[in-house]
């Protein structure tokens, strides 16, 4: 298990050094994101109103309190459950050159292959964890969409961000899959054993 | 901490807004000790390694004065209410709503609460049918018992009913049981508790298993045969590997707690309803004068 740290946005190139497993600690801009959101971009064809390539999405709808006209304070920001959300890996890789997406709980067997294929990894953030993540938020730089309070395109820059388990790597890995896989063996033999 | 209100309505209120704050700020003690319990057994590298964070993002909320989850949850009640309680439940739910409405407002908190179907924000984590009230009625008590549990979506959304018949006997449950949890993986923030309702109805048993998640860890069902099987259970879930946030690890679950009621003699229902580690829960007792005491766990 390696350890790293990494700036976003970042390159396809520092993506492919990282390896299921390894931890990993982020600093620079990251975008919140959440199911309204992408339902926006891709159910409903409403282009992002910013660069998502090279970019670092983080499935979240935080608590703000508003300060003035698209100022918002972080009052306590976490993840939710990435799996909702697994059916927009692809186009993110493919059409928007996304390089991280991150949650907990992980991604399905189906993130693995656009993963590899578009160079993209799946950071494992600890649930509920959000008094924590909270303090490595910097600011809340932009916002946009804000009608979908709190499902909005949020702009963070973070600093010391993490822990982050690379849960699925661009080489068609992942933890998910491995525990998976050991755990239903398991429950096998114990259902065989009631 | 204690409080007098000369106005019942307004104290059911005020208690309701200060139960919801706290909960989501405040994680007992009992899981406290679970948590930090499961982070010294716990042998797998990444699984240590949440466990260390979720223990040290307890104590950052508390020194932060902050939510320890950003999910303020769906606001769930469960109302004990004395026979000789001098304000009627309809009044109580109207206090309670309004006591969430204002906690959201005034902290402030995430709203969640959407129309079903349209998706559109209802409100201040309130809406039509929200707050979601359990109640249970005592005979010959002038007490009122409120207990808070916001809970949270992704732990929710790991909920499973299974119709088992008969045939399927105690091994159906506990196979069922088993499933569910490996089949959630990290999706519902393990370890957690984990709420089984056996028995009665369909939407009684999942009742029961929601009322389960409720329980302190630490208390076993009252029924030494139930008891026997939240243990069996506790043990062959850890044996799982799934661990804490599904990275792999010994510590699937901190509890495993079972809830039942007598059914027909045709039915075996079993209901699952999935607690996550930061399993919210603050009570308050509210005598008839309006005296309400915060420090009481029922």
């Amino acid at each position: 298990m390696a350890e790293h740290r990494l700036t976003f946005p970042t390159s396809e190139e520092d993506i492919r050094k990282l390896h299921a497993g390894d931890l990993v600690t982020v600093d620079g801009h990251i975008l919140g994101i959440r199911d309204r959101t992408q339902i926006r971009i891709f159910d409903q064809g409403v282009e992002p109103p910013l660069e998502l390539n090279g970019a670092f999405l983080l499935h979240t709808a935080p608590n703000v309190r508003k300060l003035g006209p698209g100022k918002y304070e972080p009052m306590c920001v976490g993840t939710t459950t990435s799996a909702r959300m697994v059916r927009f890996t692809e186009p993110l890789g493919r059409d928007h050159g996304v390089r991280a997406i991150a949650g907990k709980g992980g991604l399905p067997d189906e993130a693995i292959e656009p993963m590899a294929k578009y160079g993209m990894v799946y950071f494992a953030l600890v649930g509920g964890a959000a008094a924590l993540e909270t303090t490595q938020i910097e600011e809340i730089e932009e916002v946009y969409w804000e009608e979908l309070m709190p499902e909005c395109l949020w702009k963070f820059r973070v600093k010391d961000f993490g822990p982050l388990w690379v849960g699925i790597d661009s080489h068609g890995n992942s933890m998910y899959r491995d525990v998976q896989s050991e755990a239903t063996k398991r429950l096998e033999e114990i259902v065989a054993g009631l | 901490m204690s409080t007098v209100a000369t106005d019942l309505r307004q104290a059911v209120e005020d208690a309701a807004a200060h139960l919801y704050v706290w909960a989501l700020k405040d994680i007992p003690q009992d899981l406290r000790d679970a948590l930090a319990a499961a982070k010294d057994r716990e042998t797998s590298v990444p699984g240590r390694r949440v466990l260390e964070t979720i223990v040290k993002n307890v104590d950052v909320a508390e020194a932060e004065n902050n939510i320890v989850c950003q999910d303020t949850g769906i606001a769930v009640y469960t109302c004990r209410v004395g026979e000789h309680f001098p304000l009627h439940p309809a009044k109580i739910y109207e206090a309670l709503k309004i006591g969430t409405e204002r906690a959201t407002l005034n902290t402030p908190l995430r709203s969640n609460a959407v129309h079903t179907l349209t998706r559109e924000n209802t409100g201040p984590n309130t809406g039509y049918r929200l707050p979601i009230v359990h109640w249970d009625f005592l005979p010959g008590w002038d007490g009122l018992d409120v207990k808070c549990i916001p809970k949270g979506s992704g732990s929710e959304n790991m909920s499973f009913l299974k119709m088992c018949v008969p045939a399927d006997g105690v091994k159906g449950i506990k196979q069922f049981v088993l499933e569910s949890v490996v089949g959630a993986g990290g999706k519902p923030c393990p370890p957690g508790i984990v709420g089984v309702g056996i028995g009665g109805s369909a939407d009684y048993a999942m009742f029961l298993a929601k009322e389960a998640i409720a329980r302190p860890v630490g208390t076993t069902n009252p029924d030494p045969e139930v008891a026997k099987l939240e243990r069996e259970l506790f043990d062959l879930l850890n044996e799982t590997g799934v661990g804490p946030m599904g990275l792999g690890g010994d510590v699937t679950v901190l509890s495993c707690h079972i809830e039942h009621a007598d059914t027909h003699m045709t039915l075996n229902p079993v209901a699952v309803n999935y607690q996550c580690w930061a399993a919210r829960r603050a009570s308050a007792h509210i005598t008839p004068d309006g005296h309400v005491d915060f420090d009481r766990e029922f």
